[in-house]
């Protein structure tokens, strides 16, 4: 494939990086010999997670705690859990993996999925805190009437969660199979059980720990991967790009954009769909509850922040690193059938094992098995968070408030919650068995595109607009969802490359752009033309609400332990 | 006793100079963040042999040092806000918590 053939295969493959990961390792059958070092080291984070998990179940005793860390983390410590959340093992080997096949197009996603960080601080954190008790959708419906806000935002969050679930378990299962030697059913198998213990037992105070943990470990392994790169080349960046330019087959066009993105709307409704989605997860929006108040949320923010654009730029140095060290290694690939080396398709495993490899060519076998434990650890953390968010939905949302209507305690609400964690656990897994051999591209994407056009906008209205109405917001979140879905459906990621028909309808690969649009237009007109009693409520309720939104006179604190 | 509370915020003269700040200062920092975003996005888009101009006799390009800044300034804008917002607007916000109290 030619270089721009194969830039537009990974763009469409899936924006978001975890898909393009579960894609092409999706593309490398071979499955390595069991890894011991691997394997002890990931034995001793699980063995170090549980005992966290035990001490995280003797602390949660409330819904707070089980919910919301009882609101006990700081602002650092938050900061670290949502870059964990953020720094997926896909992020961290499918964006190594784009530097090391395509240079500079790599450093193009990075930075969209970083700057939409600044704009959730300056938009959205502080009045979510002040707001919200537990999920999104206490501030949506803050106002608004409970019943059909509460459902929408519990759609959309199980939305979101599902797809990214399965993109995330199947993935999982190849890379373990890959990394480990471990067959794709266990490994599977075993990612599901560690997470439903971890959410059961722990909840958020055990979800957060991991979470920290595993994003040290990854920011460290990491640090000592780009050392090892700088120190070689004499801290001179100069001298890394001069030699990979040299061994790269594409030559001096990784120093330029190549092709990646040269639609500017499909570039515009891409940035859409990582800024504003990203700011509609509702797993990492759950993380603003878990501090004291709006200080500490924007100190979550502000770190976050330094830690994921730290660590993209050390995806770039790995990367380019992984050029210089292991297209001069034939060890690293498998020869064609003509016997000659094709240092992007050939490598072993495929491309997103190039930091991977890049961790056994500047570390040796201790560090790979060290590297690999991490990314089997931060598979875990994520799904860990994402499942609970989506426990969250069904139990705080959808049966504490919508059927039960308020009338229920908290150590029922908990127990609720559990079994949602265990029911939503194995549905994951057998899922994961199921999409073994799909193509499931397109998953994380579709997340991200949902993110951005129901949960956000319903989310953003409400805490801005003081005519939005209980309708506008139904109507206008429904309408973002179904055209995200259906642009999603049409364009070529699912109409051409899942479904096999030779054109896609619907012209884009990233639908934000449009889809958002229609949300927020939909929210505008249906509250405009509401004149019903409960829009007057609606729009009265407003006042109250802008004033704890803003001062957080009324907000929910932390229990002393 | 509640109500009360909030219709005194919503009353004093200093719960209105906080919001109005407080959004000015986050709205320009937003409108400079798209700005750099999207800026550099199109510049991607149609300028890719601009961002593939070689910096003196080396291989390094222009376009890596501006995506470096592009990550930098994210960071320090939101450095920028956080600053202001937990001196200034936490100490003002504190003042109409107390008054609303008495």
């Amino acid at each position: 494939m030619s270089r721009r053939g194969r830039l537009l295969a990974a763009a469409a493959a899936l924006l978001p990086l975890p898909a393009l990961a579960a894609d092409a390792i999706a593309g490398g059958e071979q499955r390595a010999s069991i890894n011991i070092e691997a394997v002890v080291m990931f034995f001793l984070f699980v063995a170090g997670t549980l005992l966290i998990t035990r001490w995280a179940a003797s602390r949660t005793r409330s819904a707070k705690d089980f919910y919301a860390a009882g609101g006990g983390i700081t602002g650092f410590q938050n900061g670290l859990a949502i870059a964990g959340d953020y720094m997926s093992a896909a992020s961290f080997l499918g964006i190594s993996a784009l530097v090391y096949s395509s240079g500079f197009d790599g450093l193009i996603y990075s930075i969209g999925f970083l700057v939409g960080w600044p704009i959730i601080l300056f938009m959205v954190a502080e009045r979510l805190r002040n707001l919200g008790k537990y999920t999104f959708a206490d501030v949506a419906a803050y106002r608004l009437e409970q019943t059909p806000i509460r459902s929408l935002a519990a759609v959309g969050s199980l939305t979101v969660v599902a797809f990214y679930l399965i993109a995330q378990m199947v993935g999982a299962g190849k890379l373990i199979e890959l990394l480990f030697g471990l067959p794709y059913v266990w490994a599977v198998l075993i990612v599901g059980v560690l997470m439903i213990l971890y959410v059961t037992f722990g909840g958020m105070i055990a979800t957060t720990w991991v979470q920290i943990i595993k994003a040290v470990l990854l920011l460290g392994g990491a640090t000592f991967m780009a050392v090892i790169v700088l120190v070689t080349f004499g801290f001179s960046p100069e001298a890394l790009f001069a030699r990979a330019v040299e061994v790269h087959p594409a030559g001096a066009t990784i120093m330029a954009p190549g092709g990646l993105v040269t639609d500017p709307v499909n570039a515009i409704s891409l940035g859409i769909a990582l800024m504003f989605g990203t700011a509609g997860l509702p797993h990492i929006l759950m993380r603003f509850f878990t501090v004291a108040d709006a200080k500490a949320a924007r100190k979550s923010v502000l770190y976050a922040t330094g830690f994921i654009g730290y660590f993209y730029i050390l995806t770039f140095i790995i990367g380019f690193g992984a050029i210089t060290f292991l297209m001069v290694n034939p060890a690293y690939f498998t020869p064609g059938a003509d016997g000659v080396v094709d240092t992007i398709k050939g490598m072993i495993g495929g491309t997103n094992m190039a930091a991977v490899h890049l961790a056994d060519a500047t570390g040796g076998s201790l560090f790979l098995g060290f590297i690999s434990a991490v990314a089997f650890a931060t598979i875990l953390a994520v799904v860990s968070g994402l499942t609970l968010a989506g426990a969250s939905a069904v139990s705080h949302d959808l049966y504490a408030n919508v059927f039960a209507r308020g009338r229920t305690t908290e150590a029922q609400e908990i127990r609720v919650s559990k079994i949602a964690t265990v029911i939503l656990g194995v549905v994951a897994i057998l899922l994961g068995i199921a999409f073994e051999n799909q193509n499931i591209a397109f998953m994380v994407g579709l997340a991200f595109a949902i993110a951005a056009s129901c949960n956000f906008p319903v989310l953003f209205m409400s805490m801005m607009w003081s005519r939005l109405t209980t309708r506008g917001a139904l109507y206008g979140g429904l309408l973002g969802l179904l055209s995200a879905v259906a642009m999603v459906m049409l364009s070529k990621t699912v109409w051409v490359d899942v479904l096999g028909n030779t054109e896609a309808i619907f012209p884009y690969t990233n639908p934000a752009l449009f889809s958002m649009s229609i949300a927020f237009a939909g929210i505008w007109l249906f509250s405009v033309l509401d004149h019903s009693a409960r829009a007057r409520a609606d729009r009265q309720a407003f006042g109250p609400q802008f004033v704890r939104s803003q001062t957080g006179l009324g907000a929910e604190g932390a229990t002393a332990h | 006793m509640e109500t009360l509370r909030y219709e005194r915020v919503r009353d004093n003269p200093k719960f209105k100079e906080l919001v109005t700040a407080r959004t000015r200062f986050a709205t320009t920092l937003t409108i400079i963040m798209l700005a750099i975003y999207f800026g550099f996005i199109l510049l991607v888009a149609f300028a890719p042999g601009l961002l593939g101009t070689r910096l003196g006799d080396g291989v390094t390009t222009l376009g890596i040092p501006l995506g470096l800044l592009v990550i930098l300034s994210a960071f320090v804008l939101t450095g920028i806000y956080v600053r202001r917002a937990n001196s200034e607007f936490d100490r003002l916000n504190d003042e109409i918590i107390e008054e609303s109290g008495r």
